[in-house]
């Protein structure tokens, strides 16, 4: 490390290291200088000139955000000249700026507003024509988004919003326009938003320091100093960024980014504006009990969860403890789900309990536990800022896990190469290095031919393979029958690529793998996770900072539902219910014998349903009805249950089909943990209170195992997590007080126990890492001629998941009102299809009627729908095919073809303005 | 592909590899090209160099030299230096914008005129300077500048009649 360099700061002396700025320095001394074009994310561009200071010897005052320190220097941050010049650089963006802080939504939450108030500028001491200007015509504003407003009347083009866009989110939708006094923050050609390349994550909302831009929920309904913000965790995806719900009078009127160590400040557009759904007037309020009559009626908590209680124990003493099984939630808390199987396990007596990651990261945790010893992402968020090479495969990852996107962005722009494997030109595709577009399933060839090159060319990490792994020479072997010539005949992509993509991945020092369902969600999902493995070993990529396997999980906490042991084979923190030590400590702590055989997985379930084996299930927060693969055989095995409980915040379609429903509080009205894709436990707190007789989910677990004589006695959820942890060595060390504001990242087996932001640092989980040779072999159905083209599914940016949640929240609604295909625009003229016309997509499962969306961003003969919609539910298209060990569906494959249906009404398409730009928008270029 | 696709693509073509620093040769090549910078342009160059079409909307909008909707039968520049200033330049301007019913950068409905102003045109001993379709029109007024307007109306209704 350089030597440090000393300095004085308003008569104090300070010490920090080369390159450092005075602002930075100061901020760490505790001397605050004021700022409002720089930000911690941001290149300093050093245009607002309020950070300007004064140093001894210097010819004029410099901007403290873009002067290097230098030895001896001498700074006066408030001298008399410094506040003087301050007082008129305000003056004069005052001039320019509407004056309207008396109904300015951002008024209390300006840094504008609060600098003006500090050295008393009022704008009046320059009255310019911009100052006439903004009185006359107080309205440039754009607000047809459902989102945000653009008043450029109030922007003081300090650049932070541009720089967000292009620096952080990779997108430039904005940059400056036209030159001296007309210089603006405009689209290109000043398009409204819509249609420019704007994602709305709104991270330009949060970055904004005056009104220029604010968010339009919870306009007019509280200023920031009228509302409470209560910290918690995002619900959707699993990057488990920290947000502000904002609170005034018991309800909810916004929310709003927060740094946080998973987001450092940063959200997209579901964790920005997306939580409109907690209010919805779809909640359910009460428990609602199925009569005679067939139809729910509302019902008092006592009967509902009696007549639940009476029902499974009737079921169990005739069929059988193993004709119940349980589904629980990624939705849920850690307590929740360590609640739920417990109730499963101790209540019921069975080990039929699983959950959505089932259809999921079902192959990684099963995959990577062979492999490594444990199933979850090695590394942590943030690190990929600082990797070399960046290794994306089957992750849509702008849309899946947009802040981690823009990680992976800042990587990229920091001089990291970036190689991703899709079917589709994602927009993380574009932005690649190099994008192998892959047939679907084909990821084994590509993966093995990758080694193979790395191999032939002598580019593996030796020391590593030798010390680290075994199993080396099987792989070796294996991969040898994979030549790129080969892999080019088996993936569509051509040798010379795979061969520059190999080379490039090996040659860098550190090379991260990250990848999501494109990988898993095949009938070789374990395979394909191996094959990763395979590669991050080969090249020595594991247990340091930067590098890593590093499976993206796609819910708020499936990380937590795993960990928790709502999975068929596993107690919670992984504890095989097969070995009888472990299963004993559950037995003592639990006070009740447990079962020694692995329960039956989530589609399997559904097949025994099917079948007649299963007679009753528990639902706790899941909807099988649309996330399952083959709708219509799900539908079939809920119907023929005997009784069937669904415990959740709205009438879902499967809660529609339950015998009794039970109403569950959401996130945001209670207290407990979330665990995010990078093992982090957090706090999620609540803000208000739930509607009607919502009860949060351990509470009714809790009443419902007092009807089976089990008194759990718990009063708080923290209560819950001390007796977890004490039961699951992983979280050990875990427990409320140690959680705020950072969280911990398991393994932390003990109280004093830091975390563990990179797991396999000195051995592997297991001792040595396992190579595990692996063969291509095609998926369970692949075209023919009557289903000539394949279909692979997905989530979007705007919605997720069933959209219970999403296509509740009005303005993600509003936004992308309804489903689509993706057609490829050759596929789509041979087929006679256009742009926005209906189509019918059928597969030996069903069919669905959906609108074309025709793009060249998808490989021909692929089509790819998301599968968030009801109305035309991917899912009643896709296949139910099994890995044969994580028992995952291959949702990513099946065959369809494509019928074109007659226009209906107006042509045009719903999603013009989500993606037909983009594909235009490049993203490689920053602010200057 | 349309005509101006298929010329723009003959334009990037000869830009194979390159940087943000071909930019503005390239933006020079379309509008010579084409007279004007089309929306579909932008979006091509932008694909071609990796550059979101903001950043190029603000590189061109930047420049006075790039406009962005094609140029009138009849373009009209009204020099704003210095000398035009102080000769009354400012009301000059104002009278185009009030005659022609377009601000400068714009082009009228008909297609007829389009207006610009330029900072100098080196020709200040003449000042006020207007120059229509590059002639040079000197110690130019309101007056002056309505019947060009007038002239190049009737040139045109002349030219109908005739055909």
């Amino acid at each position: 490390m350089a030597d440090a360099i000393k300095l004085n700061i308003d008569g104090t002396d300070v010490e920090t290291q080369p390159g450092t700025t005075i602002i930075d320095v100061a901020t760490e001394a505790g001397i605050e200088i004021p700022k409002l074009c720089q930000h911690r994310l941001l290149s300093a561009n050093g245009t607002c000139r309020m950070c300007l200071v004064e140093v001894e010897g210097a010819r004029t005052l410099l901007t403290a955000c873009t002067t290097p320190v230098q030895p001896g220097m001498k700074v006066s941050t408030r001298s008399e000249q410094v506040l003087r010049a301050r007082r008129s650089v305000l003056e004069f963006l005052l001039a320019e700026h509407s004056l309207d802080c008396l109904v300015c939504e951002r008024s209390g939450d300006c840094r504008l507003q609060d600098y003006a108030y500090e050295y008393g500028a009022d704008g009046r001491q320059i009255a310019g024509k911009h100052y006439e200007r903004g009185v006359e015509e107080p309205g440039e504003v754009e607000a047809d988004n459902p989102f945000f407003v653009r008043d450029m009347s109030k922007c003081i083009l300090c650049g932070r919003c541009v720089r967000m866009c292009a620096e952080v989110m990779g997108y430039g939708a904005v940059d400056f326009a036209s030159r001296g006094a007309e210089t603006k923050v405009a689209t290109s050609f000043e398009m409204p938003l819509t249609e420019s390349s704007c994602v709305f994550c709104g991270n330009c909302v949060t970055a904004c320091p005056t009104g220029a831009l604010q968010p339009k929920q919870g306009a007019r309904q509280g200023r920031a100093y009228e509302y409470e913000k209560v910290r918690t965790i995002c619900p959707y995806c699993g990057v488990g960024c920290s947000i502000n719900l904002h609170v005034r009078d018991g309800r909810i009127i916004g929310s709003s980014a927060v740094e946080g160590p998973a987001n450092r400040g940063l959200v997209c557009v579901k964790g920005h504006f997306g939580h409109g759904w907690i209010q919805d007037e779809d909640r359910l309020t009460r428990p609602l009990v199925r009569k005679d009559d067939g139809e729910l009626h509302p019902t008092s908590w006592d009967e509902a969860l009696d007549l639940v209680a009476e029902r499974l124990r009737t079921i169990k003493s005739k069929h059988g403890s193993d004709a119940i099984g349980g589904l629980a939630s990624a939705k849920c808390t850690n307590e929740e789900n360590y609640l739920f199987q417990r109730f499963m396990r101790s209540c019921v007596a069975t080990n039929n309990v699983d959950h959505c990651a089932r259809l999921c990261h079902a192959s990684t945790v099963a995959g990577l536990a062979t492999v490594f010893g444990s199933g979850a992402m090695t590394n942590s968020n943030w690190e990929f800022e600082s990797s070399d090479v960046l290794f994306i495969t089957g992750s849509n990852t702008t849309e899946t896990h947009p802040v981690i996107g823009a990680v992976v962005e800042r990587g990229r722009r920091a001089g990291a190469k970036l190689i991703v494997a899709d079917p589709r030109v994602t927009d993380m595709a574009y932005r690649a290095d190099l994008h192998l577009q892959h047939h679907p399933g084909s990821d084994i060839a590509l993966l093995n031919a990758m080694a193979h090159v790395i191999l032939a060319e002598g580019l593996e990490d030796k020391e590593f393979i030798e010390n680290r792994t075994e199993g080396f020479a099987e792989v070796k072997e294996k991969v040898a029958e994979y030549s790129p010539e080969r892999a080019a005949e088996l993936t569509g992509v051509p040798a010379a690529d795979i061969i520059e993509a190999a080379r490039m991945f090996a040659r860098e020092r550190r090379g991260a793998v990250l990848y999501s369902m494109g990988i898993t969600q095949h009938s070789k999902g374990v395979d394909n996770v191996k094959a990763i493995a395979n590669l991050a070993m080969l090249t020595g990529n594991i247990g340091r900072f930067a590098t890593g396997v590093n499976p993206l999980r796609g819910q708020n906490n499936v990380q937590g539902a795993c960990d928790m042991g709502c999975i068929p084979s596993h107690l919670p923190g992984y504890q095989l219910v097969s070995k009888k030590e472990l299963r004993s400590k559950f037995e003592r702590a639990w006070g009740s014998p447990l079962r020694a055989d692995p329960g039956l997985t989530m589609i399997e379930m559904i097949n025994e349903a099917a079948d007649g084996g299963l007679r009753a299930l528990y639902i706790m927060g899941e909807n099988p009805m649309l996330a399952d693969p083959d709708i219509t055989h799900v539908k079939e095995g809920l119907e023929n249950l005997d009784f069937l409980v669904v415990q959740d915040v709205f009438l879902t379609e499967t809660a529609q089909l339950a015998d009794v429903v039970l109403p569950a509080a959401s996130f945001a009205e209670k207290s407990g943990t979330f665990t995010n894709t990078e093992r982090r436990v957090q706090l999620v707190r609540p803000a208000v209170s739930s509607p009607g007789e919502a009860k949060a989910d351990w509470r009714i677990l809790c009443d419902l195992a007092a009807r089976f004589g089990q008194s759990w006695g718990y009063e708080e959820s923290a209560e819950i997590m001390s007796d977890l942890s004490a039961l699951t060595p992983s979280y050990g060390g875990i427990s409320y007080d140690r959680l705020d504001p950072v969280g911990l990242q398991w393994p932390c087996p003990d109280a004093d126990h830091p975390g563990t932001p990179i797991l396999h640092t000195e051995t592997f989980a297991r001792g040595k890492g396992l190579f595990s040779p692996v063969d291509h072999r095609p998926p369970a159905e692949v075209p023919n001629g009557e289903f000539p083209i394949v279909l692979t599914t997905g989530r979007m940016l705007y919605h997720f998941h069933t959209g219970s949640m999403t296509r509740r929240a009005p303005s993600l609604h509003a936004h992308v009102p309804t489903g689509y295909v993706e057609v490829n625009e050759q596929d789509a003229g041979h087929l006679g299809i256009e742009h926005g016309q209906p189509v019918k997509v059928i597969s030996r499962r069903g069919g669905v009627v959906t609108q074309a969306v025709v793009t060249p961003n998808i490989k021909q003969g692929v089509v790819f729908m998301p599968f968030h919609f009801a109305e035309a539910a991917a899912n009643v298209l896709t296949n139910t095919a099994l890995d044969p060990v994580a028992k995952i569906p291959e949702l990513k494959v099946c065959a369809v073809r494509l019928e074109p249906q007659p226009w209906e009404g107006a042509r045009g398409c719903c999603c013009e303005t989500s993606g037909e730009s983009d594909a235009f928008e490049a993203t490689n270029e920053g602010s200057d | 592909m349309k005509e101006s696709a298929k010329k723009v693509k003959a334009i990037l073509a000869k830009y194979p590899d390159s940087g943000r620093d071909a930019l503005i040769p390239i933006l020079q090549d379309i509008q010579d090209e084409l007279g004007y910078l089309p929306t579909s342009a932008i979006m091509q160059v932008g694909a071609h160099l990796a550059l979101p079409s903001s950043k190029i909307y603000g590189v061109a909008t930047f420049y006075n030299q790039f406009r962005f909707q094609p140029k009138g039968r009849n373009h009209i520049t009204i020099c704003r230096g210095t000398a035009c200033h102080v000769k009354g330049s400012g009301k000059l301007l104002e009278n185009a914008v009030a005659t022609l019913k377009i601000k400068p950068g714009q082009t009228s409905r008909d297609k007829l005129f389009s207006l610009e102003t330029v900072a100098c045109m080196g020709a200040c001993g003449l000042a006020p300077v207007i120059t229509v379709n590059d002639e040079f029109n000197a110690k130019a007024s309101p007056a002056k500048l309505n019947r060009l307007a007038r002239c190049c109306k009737d040139e045109i209704t002349q030219e109908r009649e005739n055909s």
